[in-house]
């Protein structure tokens, strides 16, 4: 985006002369007003003592550091370990729904429908506290049900949107059903819905912060210990302020990940029998037909 | 746009190094209110054998004991964030149940064990004993054991020194107080004492920082608990009023190994005459200035 | 299978509680995710920033830390609300990042040519955007907004670990009581799945009648 209004949309025209000044005025007020509001904050911040010694210098120590690291590592192991699960439940399930068997298919709906509707978190505390699992296991079960769910809606999608002369063509060929889906159908399934995938990935990577919540000693859990202890003067908000901005960056990376591979698909010819999915999350609005 | 995201995207990478890197200090940040100068030995009692108890030889062939604690507790069970050693009394407690048992100091891992999920650890062996206000009630003593008493708390209130209105939980109408979401004690005055005005946080600590910030009046929760806290700062907060509830405090054992259970409360009832309860008491709980109790009588009841 | 009967008025205090939630969060949601969507296609610059970093912000994060950085962070700057506006606060902030997208790629889905038309007609800004633009655009934003609103409902369960008054924190209640914990949870499922296809079906009727395929 070089000149920043330099096409027409659908609510207003090029700018006029009189209609850029009116604009750099909103312009220069509005970054007035951010401005004030930015630094009202860091006065506050100030006035309620954020910024002593006391409760920034814990995080000097390298036992503190440490904390922070394990905690930061579990969290990727849960997530790891939940996105190579929900992969596989979701092909799975996926290859359920478009069976031909109708109890099979009728099994995997139900299924998919289910766990879509379902809150992660009732699942996960089902699992902890009902079926008396291990934090760990019980967050990764309850992750890989609920996206495994969402990515079989996903692949399913991928493979109905193939071009159906790409299906046909295979079996004039004299392929069989299994053959078809794994050779052709898949292969351009998934190129084409990998910006989705990797969106609903992001999705999982936020949601193993719920860890925190059963007692799994995840990122969110190590700063908690850190930010209630009395010792260091409660120091909420310090923690918050190192801990976000990791959160957010992990997030950020793979959802601009996502987006780089839509881009790069999209030139990609491989994916002239089917569209690129933009790279946003898989709807959960039970019951839709079409995404 | 791609450029400010590269550069974001370079700067957690930075931070997330430099953490790595660990340019940090070692040892542990200054802590708050007064630290024991010489936490108490307890003699080893090399030798000591239980073979009819399934836990005790199992830890034995392992090598250590695992013993489920509290971590945000102060001076009752607490894990200090920067190094993860745990102290306290109720750790005084396990160390000195650990010597009786033959085990060495530096033989005992203590684990952090969340209240809902005591029973299941001990249930199914992830601990070998739970030592962390784990109060008696006969619902509890159909899933587990339990040693002792080795403590009588009950619940109690906490308020800061220079207030003068509170004596008791009936002084609290129309005053806020706080304890933890859910919790017995919480129960308790929204039953007893309606006119006091509820707030509940998930933990102590945040409660009693808005005791003094003044945004409540009185904590409140087993006296225990409060006592730890009052000795963070003595001289902001005070302990007030008789506890007006019974909570036993007990060391959770497997429900099966009554032998375990008996050789407890034995080891027990030995440091309870020999001076060794007094002193960890006064080298934990004590320092917020209350003189030690004397322990409460022991109960045997009978394998079920 | 008692548990419910005996309990109605918990379960009953529980699944307003989620209700509530969901209500005046989505309201919170909608209006701000307007808002947002509105700073996001406006042609001066600094408000076109502000939009993109509120949503790229707070879609990026898990919303577990939000709420423990609004329910046990804000307080420190003096600011002591009751926990459900804490928690709908920081719902609805979340979500609004979402709906700001779905609003914005419907307002992207009306071809330029019927701004075009009604401006060259002499239609000012406002009647452009009343008559024109909106209707069009609302057709094709109900099926993603009725999907965030979905994930919305469900999302509440979190506001349960921070003690807000909602169905999933009644099991804690009920499992010290000793009832049989799975019955309980059958019985927190049946009550999200009653919500979230409560809200599908709304959005069911809503596309029946002013649906257009996108």
């Amino acid at each position: 985006m070089t000149h920043a209004t330099a096409s027409a949309t659908a609510l207003y025209d090029i700018p006029g002369p009189v209609t850029r000044r009116r604009h750099f005025l909103y312009g220069v007020i509005s970054t007035a007003v951010i401005l004030g509001l930015l630094a009202w904050i860091i006065y506050l911040l100030f006035d309620t003592d954020q910024f002593t010694s006391a409760k920034w210098t814990p995080f000097t120590y390298k036992g503190i550091q440490e904390l922070l690291l394990r905690g930061l590592g579990n969290t990727l192991k849960a997530f790891a370990y939940a996105a190579v699960l929900s992969l596989a439940l979701g092909a799975v399930l996926a290859v359920g729904r478009l069976s031909v068997h109708k109890p099979v298919r009728w099994v995997s709906t139900v299924l998919v429908e289910f766990f879509r509707a379902m809150p992660v978190l009732v699942m996960i505390f089902f699992i902890f506290v009902a079926l008396k699992v291990q934090p760990l296991p019980a967050l990764v079960a309850g992750l890989t049900l609920y996206n495994g769910s969402v990515l079989a809606e996903v692949f399913r999608t991928g493979i109905n949107s193939v071009e159906r002369g790409q299906g046909e063509a295979a079996y004039a060929l004299g392929m069989r059903k299994t053959q078809v889906t794994t050779h052709v159908l898949a292969p351009q399934a998934v190129r084409a819905m990998l910006p989705t995938i990797i969106s609903q990935l992001v999705v999982a990577l936020k949601d193993t912060s719920l860890g925190y919540l059963i007692t799994y000693e995840e990122f969110l859990h190590a700063g908690k210990l850190i930010a209630s202890n009395l010792d260091y003067d409660l120091p909420f908000i310090p923690v918050v302020m190192v801990i976000s901005p990791i959160y957010i960056g992990m997030c950020m990376l793979l959802s601009w990940f996502a987006t780089w591979v839509a881009r790069r698909e999209r030139r990609n010819p491989k994916t002239e029998g089917t569209g690129v999915a933009a790279a946003e999350p898989g709807t959960v609005l039970p019951g839709r037909r079409r995404q | 746009m791609l450029r400010t995201r590269n550069i974001a995207a370079v700067l957690v990478c930075l931070l997330i190094a430099a953490l790595a890197v660990g340019c940090g200090r070692e040892g542990s940040p200054p802590v708050k209110g007064p630290k024991a100068d010489e936490l108490p030995r307890y003699k080893v009692d090399t030798g000591f054998q239980l073979p009819e108890s399934k836990t005790w030889k199992k830890a034995e062939k392992r090598g250590y004991l695992v013993v489920g604690a509290k971590e945000d507790q102060p001076y009752l069970g607490e894990k200090d964030p920067a190094t993860g050693v745990y102290s306290g009394f109720d750790i005084e407690i396990a160390r000195m149940m650990a010597a009786s048992l033959g085990f060495e100091p530096d033989t005992i891992r203590f684990r952090t064990i969340a209240s809902a999920n005591r029973e299941t650890a001990l249930q199914n062996g992830q601990i070998d004993y739970y030592v962390g206000t784990y109060t008696i009630n006969d619902m509890r003593k159909k899933l587990v054991g339990f040693a002792g008493p080795y403590y009588m708390a009950g619940q109690g209130l906490l308020v800061r020194t220079d207030e003068n209105d509170i004596h008791g939980p009936q002084d609290l109408a129309g005053k806020t107080v706080c304890s933890a979401a859910g919790s017995t004690p919480y129960q308790r005055i929204a039953a007893d004492y309606p006119e006091a005005d509820l707030v509940a946080y998930d933990t102590y600590s945040i409660c009693v920082d808005n005791l003094l910030t003044f945004q409540v009046d009185a904590v409140t929760t087993d006296d225990a608990i409060l006592l730890g806290f009052a000795a963070k700062a003595p001289d902001e907060m005070k302990v007030v009023g008789k506890p007006f509830s019974e909570e036993p405090y007990g060391i959770g054992v497997p429900r099966s190994d009554n032998a375990l259970r008996l050789a407890l409360d034995d080891a027990l009832e030995e440091n309870e005459k020999n001076g060794n309860w007094k002193k960890a008491f006064e080298a934990t709980l004590g320092l917020s200035g209350v003189p030690a109790p004397t322990p409460p009588p022991i109960d045997r009841y009978p394998a079920s | 299978m008692d548990v419910l009967t005996e309990n109605w008025s918990l379960y009953g205090k529980g699944f307003l509680g989620t209700v509530e939630l969901t209500v005046y969060a989505s309201i919170l949601a909608l209006v701000l995710g307007f808002v947002m969507a509105s700073f996001r296609v406006a042609p001066v610059g600094s408000l076109r920033v502000i939009g993109t970093v509120w949503v790229a912000v707070l879609r990026n994060t898990p919303l577990t830390l939000l709420f423990f950085a609004v329910l046990l962070g804000l307080p420190r700057f003096g600011l002591v609300l009751p926990f459900q506006v804490f928690a709908v606060l920081a719902l609805g902030c979340y979500t609004s990042a979402f709906i700001c997208e779905a609003l914005r790629s419907g307002i992207n889905t009306v071809p330029t040519g019927q701004g075009e038309a009604a401006r060259s007609l002499g239609m000012s800004f406002g009647q452009t955007l009343g008559n024109v633009v909106l209707p069009q655009a609302f057709r094709s934003v109900i099926p993603p907004v009725g999907s965030t609103l979905i994930a919305l409902a469900k999302n509440s369960a979190i506001a349960g670990a921070f003690s807000v008054t909602e169905l999933l924190g009644t099991y804690k209640t009920l499992n010290e009581l000793g009832y049989s914990i799975i019955w309980t949870f059958v019985w927190i499922a049946v009550g999200y799945l009653i919500i979230t296809l409560a809200i599908s079906a709304l959005f069911n009727v809503l596309e029946k009648r002013w649906g257009v395929a996108r």
